[in-house]
């Protein structure tokens, strides 16, 4: 087990943001506390050290807050040297952070866009998601994991893509996830659910379609500005 | 120094773009040589098509026939490859909060002013409240100090100081004084354009707002 000082994590069990920060600390086998946030009801704590936008996750290293889980993670790999996470060549770290910068502005948009459109909008919506799987489907190409052959920074920011986008069908009731259409993205699922650390750090899956099925309820429900 | 030649660099750059200027300013503090590309955005080059196929945008450089896209993936890539006049902290829960604080400036101000200059009456009194919330927050963070990062010309720095050459146009837009709202912020950029690195990268802030208003027609927003 990695030492270091106090860590703690404050997270929400359902959150992949939250999750790819537990991956990250598991990977480096650093013991943290975790500690579960009631979104709807948020504690003193976290407020008091993420005042800005009072979000999971929040990783607390000797009384000192880090946020935002993408900077949390290159934290970790600065503060943890072992096994290292993002590569030390300066153009293939560019390239790490380009895709998980991807993950976030873009795909992580396109699967919301799908998840909540009905009709004519949802066509259009899966237009859109289908054209960033063929992207990651053709940076995959030849490739087991995005980080080549173990999983690296991007691997562990689109990780939520290879557990969260099969929930998102199962509760929106749409299908993307063809591997004739992307044999390489669809493979990396496989590979990256197979990893130990990602394998044995999970959601239970029931667990989670229920929560996402009452998130989209709550969603479609509320009065549209 | 290098040569642009020997080191064949060259930014694919909008010359308002505001993510542009984040890299010149950042290559121009490291006192790098590179060839600036100017890109018509209207009619894309064949080589910004080519290096940055998934989201067809500037700015992009180009590094031995290598491309680094996205404005701070690519100052991050210049402070790692020049290690003269770091950008980032050598601490890491330093590189963090600049990190975390580079992330708020491209998640808030851009998006924020967009819909300041874009948007009109009530949506726009909205937008105003949340400029001023976003730039107090800045400001609360910058403090008394010099820079954002402290007594050098940090990362946070690179990040923000071009959209102040849009704070004409968000004030003009949104009807209120940045300068009454947040005045270390203003003092911070003046400072910013005591640099050569700044004063040459950015543009007159009325060429900008004249700039915006061309945007402004092209949209059918006059």
């Amino acid at each position: 087990m990695a030492s270091g000082g106090e860590v703690k994590l404050f997270g929400m069990w359902a959150s992949p943001a939250v999750r790819r920060v537990e991956w990250a600390l598991k990977l480096k086998g650093i013991e943290y506390e975790y500690i579960e946030e009631d979104i709807s009801n948020k504690s003193k704590d976290l407020v008091k050290y993420n005042p800005i936008n009072k979000q999971v996750p929040v990783l607390l290293h000797n009384g000192k807050p880090i946020i935002e889980s993408l900077v949390i993670i290159e934290y970790i790999d600065e503060v943890w040297k072992h096994n290292p996470i993002l590569p030390k060549d300066p153009y293939e770290r560019a390239m790490a952070r380009f895709w998980a910068t991807y993950s976030e502005d873009k795909c992580r948009g396109a699967v919301r866009e799908v998840f909540f459109a009905e009709g004519e909008k949802r066509v259009k919506a899966i237009k859109c998601l289908e054209e960033t799987l063929r992207a990651l489907d053709e940076e995959l190409k030849g490739k087991k994991f995005f980080g080549g052959e173990n999983i690296g920074f991007s691997d562990l920011v689109l990780g939520w893509m290879a557990f969260w986008l099969g929930v998102s069908e199962e509760v929106a009731s749409f299908e993307v996830l063809d591997p004739k259409k992307f044999p390489w993205f669809t493979s990396w699922i496989d590979n990256f659910l197979k990893v130990p650390v990602i394998k044995e750090n999970l959601p239970p899956r029931d667990k989670t379609v229920e929560f996402f099925h009452s998130y989209r309820r709550l969603h479609l429900a509320a009065p549209k500005c | 120094m290098a040569t642009a030649a020997e080191d064949g660099m060259v930014l694919l750059d909008f010359w308002v773009s505001p993510f542009g200027q984040r890299c010149r300013i950042a290559l121009a503090e490291k006192g790098v040589d590179y060839e600036y590309k100017e890109e018509n955005l209207s009619d894309k080059s064949p080589l910004l098509l080519k290096m940055n196929p998934i989201h067809k945008k500037i700015p992009v450089l180009i590094h031995h026939g290598k491309p680094i896209c996205e404005s701070l993936i690519i100052v991050q890539y210049i402070d790692e490859i020049w290690s003269n006049n770091p950008l980032l902290p050598s601490d890491p829960y330093e590189r963090a909060k600049a990190r975390f604080w580079a992330d708020f400036v491209d998640k808030k101000v851009y998006e924020c002013g967009t819909r300041l200059w874009k948007l009109k009456g009530e949506a726009r009194e909205e937008d105003r409240k949340d400029m001023i919330k976003i730039l107090k927050l800045l400001e609360g963070e910058l403090g008394d100090k010099k820079y954002f990062g402290g007594e050098t010309f940090g990362f946070v720095d690179v990040a923000l100081v071009p959209f102040t050459a849009w704070f004409h146009t968000y004030e003009i837009c949104g009807n209120f004084s940045i300068e009454k709202e947040c005045p270390k912020l203003v003092a911070w950029a003046k400072r910013c354009m005591e640099r050569e690195s700044v004063s040459k990268s950015l543009h007159d802030s009325h060429k900008v707002h004249e700039f915006v208003g061309y945007l402004k027609r092209l949209f059918g927003l006059e």
